[in-house]
C-alpha cells in the first residue's frame, strides 16, 4: 500500500469519472477523488473503497497526495493547478489548460521551477496514427510541407442547450476550446507557433452564447499554411472525428484516429517499410496495449506516462507538458483576437429547432 | 449457447480500422432492409444468434422479427446494454443527474428520488440500475433473449471505479426478471474475472477480445490464457482476427486450441464472409453449424 503513489482525480464529470476509473485501476496508484457537487462522491463513497472529498483545499491539506488530475470545467483549472503546485504536487490537467494563456505560462514556470511533472490531457498525441504522422514529418517524409488541413467534427450541440458548462462562455465552453483545441494542439506539435493567424470565424449555430463552428488560417514562419475547420454541431459523425491532411513536395500525409496514410513520390531513406506510392498503417498496429483499457488506448497511455513519471521521481512527462499546452492556449487566443478584430458580417439565419426537441434525445418515447 | 454469434458493429458505422469504411457501412445499412438482408443470410446459413447493442436502430430489427414470428422462430438475441454513446450524449446535454433522471420512466418512484437530489442509499442505486435495465430491455419484448450483456464501456468503467456491486445487481436482476443468463463484455478479462469472483459470481459469461497477437487484451495475452486455463469461465471470443491483422484460417485454428471458449463472436457484411467464418468454425472448433433446411427456397 505504502509504496504506491497517491493521486487525486478532481472533478467527476464525464472526463473525470473515466480518468478516476483508469487511475484507480492502476497497480501503482492509490486513488482519491474530489468533486464539489457531491453526486458521485455520495454514491461512490458508499459503494467503493477509495477515499472521497468534496472540498479541494481540505483534500490538499489532509490527503497526503503525490499528484492531482484536474478534470473540472476549464474556468476552474488555474486556481486548482496553482494550489496543487504550491503544495508541491505533480499535476495532470485536462485540456484546454488555461483560458488565459499568460496565466498558462506563469503556471508552466511555477511547475518547472518546482521540478514537478506537468502534463495536459491532449490525448490525440497518444493516438498511434497521429504519433506516426509526427514521426514521418520529423523524418522529412513528404519533403517541404506547404499545405495543411486540420479538421474536427462531431455531434455535441445539436440544439440549443444551456445546461452544460461546455456551452457556457463564462465556464470556458464553446467549440474552439472544447473541439478545435485538439487539432490546434496537433498543429502546434507538428509546426510550432503560428506566425500569423487570419480569416478566423467563430459562429454560433444552435448555441446562444458560444461558438459552434470555427474556421481559421494559420501560417507558420518558414512552414506551411494550415486551414482549420471545426464544427461540433454535425450529427453525421457518431462521435468526435479529428483529421489532419498535409501536402508536401514529396507527397501527401493523412491521419485520423484509426489510420495514417502516406503517399510518397520517392522513397525516403530511413523510413523502413514505406514505399513509393500509397502506404497505410493502422492505429491498431501502432499502439501498445495499456494496463487497463476503458475507452481507447490513448486515454490510458497518457495517464500511464504521467503516473510513471511521478512514480519514478522524474520532473517531466514525455509528452504534453504545460509549456506545450500553453502554446495551444496562446494559439486559441490569437484566433479569438483575429475574429474580434474582423469587421462584423451577418451570420447565417438558423431556423428555430425547438419543435424537434420533444422527441427526446434518442428517438424513443 | 451457439458456437457462433453474429455481431452488429458493421451495421452501425463502427469500424476499428477505417473511418471511411465505417461511413460507407453506415450508408449501406441506413435502411433496415439492408440489415435484414445480412441477418437473413446469417440465419439461413445457421448463424442464428445476434449479439447487438441496444441501439435505437435495433428497435426496427425487433419489429421485423415480431412481425414474422414463424420465419424467425429460432432467432436469438443477445442484447448488450447500454449503448454508451446514448448516455454520453445525454450527459453532455443534461449533466450527470439530469441524464439519469431522463432515462427514468416519468413519474416513477426512481425518477422522483433522482429529482429530489437526495442521493442515495445502496438500495436506491440498485433500484436505478434495475429500472435502467428494464428500459433497455423494452425493445426486445416477446423475443428470445437467453443471455443479456452489460456493454464493455460500462463494465470497464465500473470495474476501474471498483463499483462492482452493480455487477451483482445486474446479474441478479437479469436472472430474476428475464430468466436469462447475465454476461459481461470487457477489454480487461483477468481483472474482471477477479472482480466477479469477489462478488460471488461463478462461472461467468465473459465476452472479450481473444486473439493470437494479444490485440486489445489488457492485462496481456499471458494473463488471458492463464484465466482461460485455470478458471471456471464461459468465454466468448471477439476480435479473433484482430481487426484483420491475422489471416482467418490461422486465427480460428489458434482459437480452437484455447480452453473454455464457448463461442466466437464475429461481424460480416456479406453471405460469403459469414459462410467463410462458419466453415472455419466447423473445421477447427467442431462447431457443426449447418444451414437451415427450411431456408432453401
Amino acid at each position: 500500500m505504502s509504496n504506491r503513489i497517491k493521486i487525486a482525480v478532481v472533478g467527476l464529470g464525464k472526463m473525470g469519472l473515466s480518468h478516476f476509473s483508469m487511475v484507480n485501476a492502476h497497480p501503482d496508484v492509490e486513488a482519491v477523488a474530489c468533486d464539489a457537487s457531491g453526486f458521485w462522491v455520495d454514491i461512490l463513497s458508499k459503494n467503493t473503497k477509495a477515499n472521497y472529498y468534496k472540498d479541494y483545499a481540505k483534500m490538499l491539506d489532509e490527503a497526503g497526495l503525490d499528484a492531482v488530475v484536474i478534470a473540472t470545467p476549464s474556468r476552474a483549472h488555474d486556481p486548482m493547478v496553482r494550489a496543487a503546485l504550491e503544495k508541491g504536487l505533480h499535476v495532470f490537467c485536462e485540456k484546454p489548460f488555461s483560458l488565459n494563456w499568460e496565466e498558462a505560462m506563469r503556471l508552466t514556470e511555477l511547475a518547472e521551477s518546482k521540478n514537478r511533472v506537468n502534463q495536459v490531457g491532449y490525448h490525440y498525441r497518444y493516438v498511434g496514427a497521429f504519433r506516426e504522422m509526427k514521426r514521418l514529418l520529423d523524418a522529412g517524409a513528404i519533403g517541404t510541407v506547404t499545405h495543411v488541413l486540420a479538421e474536427a467534427y462531431g455531434p455535441v450541440v445539436l440544439r440549443e442547450n444551456k445546461k452544460s458548462w461546455r456551452t457556457q462562455k463564462s465556464e470556458g465552453g464553446g467549440c474552439l476550446y472544447d473541439y478545435a483545441a485538439h487539432p490546434l494542439n496537433l498543429l502546434n506539435w507538428y509546426f510550432g507557433e503560428p506566425a500569423r493567424v487570419s480569416g478566423s470565424v467563430l459562429n454560433s449555430i444552435f448555441s446562444s452564447d458560444i461558438d459552434d463552428e470555427v474556421f481559421s488560417t494559420l501560417q507558420f514562419d518558414g512552414g506551411p499554411t494550415a486551414q482549420l475547420t471545426v464544427n461540433w454541431s454535425d450529427e453525421s459523425h457518431r462521435k468526435m472525428t479529428t483529421r489532419v491532411s498535409m501536402i508536401g513536395t514529396n507527397g501527401r500525409l493523412y491521419a485520423d484516429r484509426q489510420e495514417c496514410q502516406l503517399y510518397l513520390r520517392k522513397p525516403v531513406e530511413g523510413l523502413d517499410g514505406y514505399i513509393k506510392g500509397w502506404n497505410v498503417k493502422y492505429t491498431t498496429e501502432l499502439t501498445e496495449d495499456p494496463w487497463f483499457y476503458l475507452r481507447g488506448e490513448e486515454y490510458s497511455n497518457q495517464l500511464d506516462d504521467f503516473i510513471s513519471a511521478v512514480r519514478d521521481g522524474k520532473s517531466a512527462s514525455p509528452e504534453n507538458s504545460f509549456r506545450s499546452a500553453a502554446l495551444t492556449d496562446k494559439t486559441i487566443a490569437l484566433i479569438q483576437a483575429d475574429n474580434e478584430a474582423a469587421p462584423q458580417v451577418l451570420k447565417p439565419k438558423i431556423a428555430d429547432t425547438t419543435a424537434a426537441k420533444k422527441r427526446g434525445w434518442f428517438g424513443r418515447g | 449457447m451457439d458456437p457462433l454469434l453474429f455481431g452488429d458493429n458493421q451495421f452501425f458505422g463502427i469500424n476499428h480500422m477505417s473511418e471511411e469504411k465505417a461511413r460507407n457501412q453506415a450508408m449501406r445499412f441506413q435502411d433496415v432492409s439492408a440489415i435484414m438482408e445480412v441477418l437473413d443470410a446469417a440465419y439461413d446459413e445457421g448463424v442464428r444468434t445476434f449479439m447487438c447493442t441496444t441501439h435505437d436502430r435495433v428497435v426496427e430489427i425487433c419489429d421485423v422479427m415480431r412481425a414474422n414470428p414463424e420465419r424467425y422462430k429460432d432467432f436469438i438475441f443477445y442484447p448488450c446494454m447500454p449503448y454508451a454513446h446514448k448516455y454520453a450524449n445525454a450527459v453532455t446535454d443534461h449533466g450527470m443527474v439530469g441524464a439519469l433522471t431522463h432515462f427514468m420512466p416519468e413519474g416513477g418512484m426512481m425518477s422522483t428520488i433522482m429529482k429530489s437530489g437526495k442521493v442515495l442509499a445502496s438500495k436506491d442505486v440498485e433500484g436505478i440500475a434495475e429500472v435502467l435495465i428494464d428500459v433497455e430491455m423494452k425493445m426486445f419484448k416477446g423475443l428470445n433473449t437467453p443471455v443479456i450483456f452489460m456493454q464493455n464501456v460500462f463494465v470497464d468503467l465500473l470495474l476501474g471505479l471498483g463499483f462492482t456491486k452493480v455487477f451483482r445487481t445486474f446479474h441478479d436482476h437479469v436472472i430474476r426478471t428475464y430468466n436469462a443468463e447475465p454476461g459481461f463484455i470487457t477489454m480487461n478479462t483477468p481483472m474482471l474475472y477477479a472482480a466477479l469472483e469477489a462478488e460471488g459470481i461463478e462461472n461467468p459469461i465473459i465476452c472479450s477480445n481473444i486473439n493470437k497477437i494479444g490485440f486489445r487484451m489488457s492485462g496481456g495475452l499471458d494473463a488471458y490464457l492463464h484465466t482461460l486455463k485455470t478458471k471456471q469461465i464461459r468465454a466468448i471470443a471477439m476480435s479473433v482476427l484482430a481487426s484483420g491483422a491475422i489471416p482467418p484460417d490461422e486465427a480460428v485454428e489458434w482459437l480452437s486450441k484455447q480452453p473454455n471458449i464457448q463461442a466466437l463472436l464475429f461481424g460480416a457484411s456479406s453471405r460469403r464472409n459469414i459462410v467463410g467464418i462458419r466453415d472455419l468454425a466447423n473445421k477447427y472448433m467442431g462447431a457443426n453449424v449447418q444451414p437451415r433446411t427450411e431456408a432453401v427456397s
